[in-house]
């Protein structure tokens, strides 16, 4: 139950947990804002939030999954859901 | 008898199943008898657009038709012999890995020269090519999310939390303007679409039924679980970067921005439920359930199978220089008055 206080098992002002992995983003509960070295921030209100690692994504802070490994194959798949 | 006056219209019969099934909701007919449906072709139009009239029965229904159909148990007895030659074509057209990681895993990497549908669209791709594509990915998109729900009730604990969150996602987080399936009626707009749910049943080619009958066969069956977490999981995975190239198409050919924005929220949203269905619903399940495993690594390679076989049709009909449709689509709606206008 969200007003519950006995139900949430972090207690108010205790650290929010981040996910690290060596390869992939770092996975945040949302929403979170992010600001950037320009001093500009974005924002997402999604449950979970991917934040690029790798550097290489091209919606940078978010990840795109341009952190994957490539191979020299063909290959495709379905897309958007 | 009670029946649905509106809802999506019938679908022309494609053979001797889809007509006896198509007479049999509308109160006219027989149900097929069972030497018809072991003499069709697993894959091919008849049997896939019999099935898919027998699914749409638990998501929307048809116009004139008893929604008590839903449960009738001698149009059941059709479905499960429809499925069960449909399951089979499935498992035996599809190469397995070994396990679960090793399933995961092929899907983890990406091809630096992809020759899927995704890259034809990205680098040559007409509009009018991805309007075929939209009319017939809209039998799914119309209605994303709706398959993979059914799992919910047959997975618990960490799985279903995680696949709850996922599906809270993709059906707009609380709000009506975002859910996804909304976010595909306003690309077809952009593209000039007829966004009607069902309305492009009849253009859809055999290999486009395959996949949504799929989801559908897997959402529905509990024993499936496994292979419906794994089809998820292999559907998000790839999601990514196909939506990334999807959104190039979009923005090439200017189909409009909401077109491209139905692309571009699917790299972000699909980047992070990549994440959450490998992390937590198959990890999830498969600590609960460690024997799924097999079913959730079928579930991962029959996606590509079936994504495969839509993906060569599409190409072997454009490379042709001919429509991948059935029946051709309407000139292109105005987007802002809804009128055709030649494109
Ligand atoms: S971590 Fe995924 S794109 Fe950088």
């Amino acid at each position: 139950m969200p007003n519950s206080p006995s139900d949430d098992a972090r207690p108010p002002g205790a650290a929010r947990r981040v996910k690290v992995q060596r390869r992939g983003p770092m996975l945040v509960e949302g929403p979170v804002e992010v600001e950037l070295e320009d001093g500009t921030t974005v924002f997402s209100d999604r449950f979970q939030v991917a934040l690029c690692t790798c550097r290489r994504s091209r919606r940078f802070p978010w990840c795109d999954t341009s952190h994957r490994a490539r191979t020299a194959g063909p290959g495709d798949g379905a897309a958007g859901d | 008898m009670d029946y649905d006056g509106e809802g999506p219209r019938l679908p022309t019969a494609r053979g001797p199943l889809s007509a006896a099934v198509g007479a049999y909701l509308l109160g006219t007919g027989p149900l097929p008898l069972p030497e018809e449906v072991a003499a069709a072709t697993a894959y091919g139009d008849d049997l896939q657009l019999a099935l898919y009239q027998c699914y749409e029965l638990h998501y929307r229904g048809f116009a004139g038709v008893s929604p008590a159909l839903e449960w009738d148990p001698g149009l059941l007895g059709t479905r499960a012999a429809l499925e069960e030659r449909f399951l089979a074509a499935l498992r035996a057209g599809t190469t397995v890995h070994d396990s679960v990681e090793e399933a995961v895993g092929a899907l983890l990497v990406e091809p630096v020269h992809g020759e899927g549908v995704s890259h034809f669209l990205r680098d040559e791709g007409e509009l009018w090519q991805l309007r075929e594509y939209a009319a017939q990915r809209s039998l799914y998109h119309l209605k994303e999310a709706d398959p993979h729900a059914w799992v919910l009730p047959r997975l618990w604990g960490r799985a279903k939390a995680a696949m709850a969150a996922v599906e809270f996602d993709e059906y707009g987080g609380g709000r009506a303007d975002r859910v996804h399936a909304r976010l595909f009626a306003d690309l077809m707009t952009d593209l000039g679409l007829d966004t009607t749910y069902g309305a492009h049943l009849d253009a859809a080619s055999a290999e486009c039924l395959v996949t949504v009958n799929m989801m559908s066969l897997f959402g529905l069956h509990r024993a499936l679980r496994g292979a419906l977490v794994g089809h998820f999981a292999a559907v998000e995975i790839t999601s990514s970067p196909g939506s990334r190239r999807l959104a190039e198409a979009m923005r090439r050919t200017g189909a409009g921005p909401a077109a491209e924005r139905f692309y571009d929220e699917h790299v972000e949203a699909d980047a992070v439920h990549e994440q959450i269905v490998r992390h937590e619903v198959i990890d999830g399940l498969l600590e609960q359930e460690p024997h799924l495993a097999a079913d959730v690594a079928f579930g991962v390679d029959a996606t590509g199978h079936v994504e495969d076989l839509f993906g060569a049709r599409l190409l072997a009909d454009w490379r042709a220089g001919r429509s991948s449709l059935r029946v051709p689509l309407p000139a292109p709606l105005d987007r802002d008055s809804g009128i055709s206008v030649i494109s």
